[in-house]
Order: C-alpha cells, then sequence, then structure tokens
C-alpha cells in the first residue's frame, strides 16, 4: 500500500510507518527456510485429517461437486449416524456400532492379561533367573521379528483345536501372545533399572515371589504399567490381520468391519459414510495418543529399543 | 544371588526329597511357573508354528496341511508363479524406497525439529499422530485423496489445471508411489522421534568442537553426529525393515493388490493362498520365503549388537 501511495506522487506514507531497531532478527532468511519447509510437512501430515473430517460433514451432492478443500456448507451428522448404525459391512446393515464393541471386548482383556504376564515374566527375568531363562527371552525377542503370516496357520489349527476358532477368545489369545515380547522386554528393563538392594531386603524378610512381586514390585511400577497400557491399546485396536482371520464373521472388530465398509464393491460408495466410519474407527487411537502426550512417544521410543 | 532355593508357603507342604534332579526342578519353583506363558508361546508359537510352517512348506498340502512331501516342488512353483514375482519386485521397490526416504526425510526432519524451534511439540504431535492410526485408516484416507475423480486430481483440475493428473492408485506403473506416499505419512514421524532422541543423544562438547574447528553445520551432521548415532540408525533399520516384510494391512486398505495384480505384496500371497486359494503348500512355502527374508535383515544385526559386543568393551 505504501508503494502505490508513493507512486501515485501523494505523501509518503511509509515514512510514517514505526520503524526502529528490531528486538532481534527473527525472520532471517535461514529460520524462513527453517519454519517454511515444517509448515510444508505439517500440511502433509495434517491434509488426510482435514479432508477425513471435512467429508464426513458433507453431503453426498456436495461431495460430487465440490472440491476435497472445501470446508462442509453446514455441519451435517447424518453419514456419523449412518457409519454408526447403518451402514453395510458385508452382509449385514448394523454399521459400525457391533466392530466397535467387539474391538473394546477384545483391546480390554487381551491388554489386561498380556500386561499381568509380561509384567510377571520380567520380574522373574530380573530377579529370579532359572537356567535357560536368558534364553527363552531371547527367542522371544527374536520371534517377534518373525512375519505374523509365518505362524499363522498353524495357530489357526491350534485355536480351531481348542475350540475358540472364530470366537473373540481366539483374537484375546493371539493378542496376548504376540504382545508378550514387546512388553517382556519393556517389564524386565524397567525392573532391572530398580535398585536390587529393595529386593534383597525382602528376601531377607522372608517374602517370596508373588509378595515381593505384588508388595514392592507391582506398587513402583505404575509408570511402565502406563507406558504399556498406551502400546498394547493403540496397538490391539489398530490391528486388522488377527481380528481378520481369528475373529469370524459375526465378532470383526472395528478395522475389519470399516475395511468391509469402504472396500465393498455393492451400490455407489457414500463417501461421507465412508469417512465418518473412517474417523470413529481412528477415534480410539487418537484420544489415546492426545491424552498420553509424550508418555505415547516414550512408549513408542521404548518399545523400540532393543534390550 | 536368585540360586537360593526359596521356601514359599505353598512349596513347604511337601517332603523335599534330596535328589538333584528334584532339586533342580524345585530351585525357583514360584519364577518357573510364573514364566510358563512365556515358555509356552516360545516353544508353541515362536518356535513350534515356524517349524511346522516349515515342514509343511515341502508337503503338497492343498485345502488342508496333510499333503505328502514333494520336497521343493512348492518353491519351484513359487518362482514359477507371476503373481508371486511381482509381489517380490514389489516389496523390494518399495521397500528399498520406503526404507531410505523414511531414514532420510526422519533425519531431515529430526534436524530441523533440533533447531531450538518454537513450538516444538506442536510439530511433533502433528508429525507422530498418523503413527497412532491403523493402517487400514491409513489406507482409506489415501485411497479418498487419491481417487482419481473426486479426490486431489479432481478438485486440481477444477481449480483450472486442467491437465493435473495424479492417478498413481489406478495407474499400474506409479501404484507404488502411491502406496509409499501413505506409507510416508504414516511412518515418518516415528522415524523422528527416533532420530530426535538420538540427536538430543549427542554431546554438546561435539558440536562445541566442530564449531571451533570451524566444520560447516551440514558436515558435523553428516560427518560427526551421524556416525555417533550408530545405535539409533540401525534399530530404525531393523524396525522400518521387519515392517517393510511385514506390509500387508495398508496394501488391503489402499489398493487390495489392483490395479490387476500390480500391487500385490508376500504377505497378501501367503494370507490370500492359505484361506481363499485353499492351497496351504504353497501359502507354507511363501511364508517360509518371508522368514528366511526377515533372517537377512536380523543376523547381521543380531551380529552387530551381540557379536561385536566384547571387541568393545
Amino acid at each position: 500500500m505504501s508503494t502505490t501511495a508513493t507512486m501515485t506522487g501523494a505523501a509518503p506514507v511509509s515514512s510514517t510507518e514505526p520503524r526502529g531497531p528490531k528486538p532481534k532478527p527473527f525472520f532471517t532468511p535461514k529460520k524462513i527456510m527453517l519454519y517454511t519447509t515444517l509448515v510444508f510437512f505439517a500440511l502433509y501430515f495434517l491434509f488426510p485429517l482435514y479432508v477425513m473430517v471435512s467429508t464426513s460433514f458433507k453431503t453426498m451432492p456436495e461431495i460430487r461437486f465440490g472440491s476435497i478443500f472445501a470446508l462442509p456448507n453446514q455441519i451435517n451428522f447424518d453419514a456419523w449416524v449412518s457409519a454408526w448404525t447403518s451402514a453395510c459391512t458385508g452382509l449385514t446393515c448394523n454399521g459400525l456400532s457391533p466392530g466397535f464393541w467387539n474391538s473394546v471386548k477384545i483391546t480390554v482383556p487381551s491388554t489386561i492379561v498380556s500386561i499381568f504376564i509380561a509384567a510377571i515374566n520380567g520380574y522373574a527375568l530380573v530377579n529370579w533367573r532359572f537356567k535357560g531363562s536368558e534364553i527363552f527371552f531371547s527367542i522371544l525377542i527374536f520371534g517377534s521379528f518373525i512375519p505374523y503370516q509365518v505362524m499363522l496357520y498353524p495357530l489357526v489349527m491350534i485355536t480351531r483345536e481348542l475350540g475358540i476358532f472364530g470366537k473373540l477368545e481366539a483374537v484375546i489369545l493371539i493378542h496376548t501372545i504376540f504382545g508378550m515380547p514387546i512388553l517382556t522386554l519393556l517389564f524386565r528393563n524397567y525392573f532391572a533399572s530398580l535398585p536390587q538392594e529393595l529386593f534383597k531386603a525382602a528376601r531377607v524378610d522372608g517374602a517370596g515371589f508373588w509378595r515381593i512381586f505384588f508388595e514392592i514390585m507391582l506398587p513402583m511400577s505404575l509408570p511402565i504399567f502406563v507406558v504399556a497400557l498406551i502400546l498394547q491399546i493403540t496397538g490391539i485396536w489398530n490391528d486388522f490381520l488377527f481380528g481378520a482371520v481369528f475373529a469370524g464373521t459375526h465378532n470383526q472388530p472395528m478395522t475389519v468391519q470399516l475395511n468391509n465398509i469402504v472396500n465393498s464393491a455393492q451400490g455407489t460408495p457414500e463417501y461421507n459414510v465412508n469417512m465418518a466410519a473412517t474417523v470413529l474407527t481412528g477415534l480410539v487411537p487418537l484420544i489415546v495418543y492426545f491424552v498420553s502426550g509424550k508418555l505415547f512417544v516414550r512408549g513408542v521410543a521404548a518399545g523400540a529399543v532393543k534390550g | 544371588m536368585a540360586d537360593i532355593a526359596v521356601q514359599t508357603a505353598e512349596e513347604g507342604r511337601d517332603v523335599a526329597r534330596p535328589g538333584l534332579l528334584r532339586k533342580t526342578f524345585r530351585k525357583n519353583l514360584p519364577a518357573k511357573i510364573a514364566a510358563l506363558p512365556m515358555i509356552a508361546t516360545v516353544l508353541v508359537v515362536f518356535v513350534g508354528c515356524t517349524i511346522w510352517t516349515i515342514y509343511y512348506s515341502f508337503t503338497n498340502s492343498k485345502l488342508l496341511p496333510t499333503g505328502k512331501f514333494v520336497g521343493f516342488d512348492q518353491y519351484d512353483r513359487l518362482f514359477a508363479t507371476s503373481r508371486w514375482n511381482i509381489s517380490v519386485t514389489n516389496l523390494m521397490t518399495y521397500g528399498a524406497m520406503s526404507l531410505v526416504l523414511t531414514l532420510v526425510l526422519g533425519f531431515l526432519l529430526a534436524v530441523l525439529m533440533d533447531q531450538k524451534i518454537r513450538f516444538e511439540s506442536a510439530f511433533r504431535t502433528i508429525m507422530l499422530y498418523p503413527f497412532a492410526l491403523s493402517f487400514i485408516v491409513t489406507g482409506l484416507v489415501w485411497q479418498w485423496i487419491m481417487n482419481p475423480t473426486l479426490g486431489l486430481q479432481g478438485a486440481m483440475r477444477d481449480l483450472g489445471w486442467a491437465n493435473f493428473t495424479f492417478d498413481w492408485i489406478s495407474n499400474p506403473r506409479m501404484v507404488l508411489f502411491a502406496l509409499l506416499i501413505a506409507g510416508l505419512w504414516q511412518g515418518v514421524g516415528f522415524c523422528m522421534v527416533l532420530m530426535l532422541a538420538g540427536l538430543r543423544g549427542v554431546d554438546e562438547e561435539i558440536w562445541k568442537a566442530a564449531r571451533v574447528d570451524g566444520i560447516p553445520t551440514w558436515r558435523t551432521y553428516i560427518s560427526i553426529v551421524l556416525p555417533m548415532m550408530r545405535g539409533v540408525l540401525v534399530t530404525a533399520v531393523v524396525l522400518i525393515g521387519s515392517g517393510i516384510v511385514r506390509l500387508y494391512d495398508l496394501v488391503v486398505a489402499l489398493t487390495n493388490g489392483g490395479p490387476g495384480i500390480s500391487s500385490e505384496v508376500p504377505a497378501k500371497y501367503v494370507v490370500n493362498y492359505m484361506f481363499s486359494g485353499g492351497n496351504i503348500g504353497q501359502a507354507m512355502a511363501a511364508a517360509t520365503m518371508m522368514l528366511i527374508s526377515v533372517m537377512i535383515i536380523m543376523i547381521p544385526w543380531a551380529y552387530l549388537e551381540f557379536g561385536g559386543k566384547g571387541k568393545r568393551t
């Protein structure tokens, strides 16, 4: 604006603008490059979330004639209601809600059981070593890198023999098994970092295996429990393969139902319903992620670092 | 220290017989009982099921695993199947691109985040949140964005770029790049977090010394800091690598192997032959090949991590 003013010959406006030494040059070329790059990446990461949420609020005509960038004309919850109650997943049209409850029924017990078993294993591995315990642990950690496909069919046969194939119990069992390596590693490393004197003192006082575990180790391990909880809830909730294979048609978890809703090729796809269903499925891990904040990062890092 | 046999209340009931075998067994009995789930998992699942799969890869099992021994027939057939060969090529192409780009972008973002920037935690939150989501969710969102008529391509054409093409998802030549975009979106944040932890672990003195010596910043990163982060790098490579071999959910959600068979991957080949193709022997041979590829990633890592330890200390 000031340049046009000078060009037309009017009084130089620019000189009246407040001028003076800047406190510290913030907008150096380097800084601008830095923040531009970061913002560019941030947009790449945020774009799908925006598309997901905005599409889910649109009506079908609005999607067909509008742009993917456009905000919805008005917030319309129809797609959400439909995704939750009446979208078709294969043969049934009850929406995602059965899948949601199946996922809850799978996640809660397998999280609790796997964490409990892993905590005891970690404790035994640190304080009550026996011949072969380290070998078993090493195989466990190596085993966790084996692709699931290698063990899938024998596990189908085992669960069939146990009479739980196609039931929620099978999925719970499988998640408990495959959660064991990483969680045992977490707990082993945590218990190893606790002062050994504590354990020794309890031994001298005559406390046994379980008493030391329940009265000394457990109360001290709240932080690692939270980390394990985050890892397991997000991991189990997001699983697709085990749910698809072991749950059977009547007990599908939410991710499997979601994939069926979107990728079943019958009729015209309702994109708004699909996106509402996608947001709904992502909601639980996203809530865990945002609520736990730095703990999630710690969990991810702890899960990644090998002992 | 833990070798002292402990007598808990329950144990005290049965009378201890002085016998060496019995003594070894009784030693640490509660710990052994507590470790039973782990021992069972190791023996039955990780060892037993793997051996079972390898064994049946040498049989001609069809719908049920009851075939007779046929040697390497299944492997011969596997490598003569175009779908398998395409799957392997796809995985190698995708894997190479994904590994390199995840590491490079992860490192680049970590370096940028390490410049004492404002809103660091906001940027980190934005970059990591896709990692919390399911591959199915990731795949479906990108499927929608890359929808040729209604997604990004359509939107750009409406804005006036009539020739803008972004049809990678339906283009057999480009579909792997579509997978890559979604895969990177999901995984780069995690790599960035790992790398950032590595960068923060580098001693501040190193930076001061490099500055005194007048070494340019980028040079310090590449020649000094990066080699110092060896541990983090190896961890990242192993995790990303074994994740790539497992690539399955994302393909199912984003392309379902299509168009045609142009985005098939080995993990999907195994599952399809196992449950809908009704050819157990073939699925097991393919699964064994997956196992071997993970071993190829794991063995050098195990050697570096455990074999080299004696020399370093």
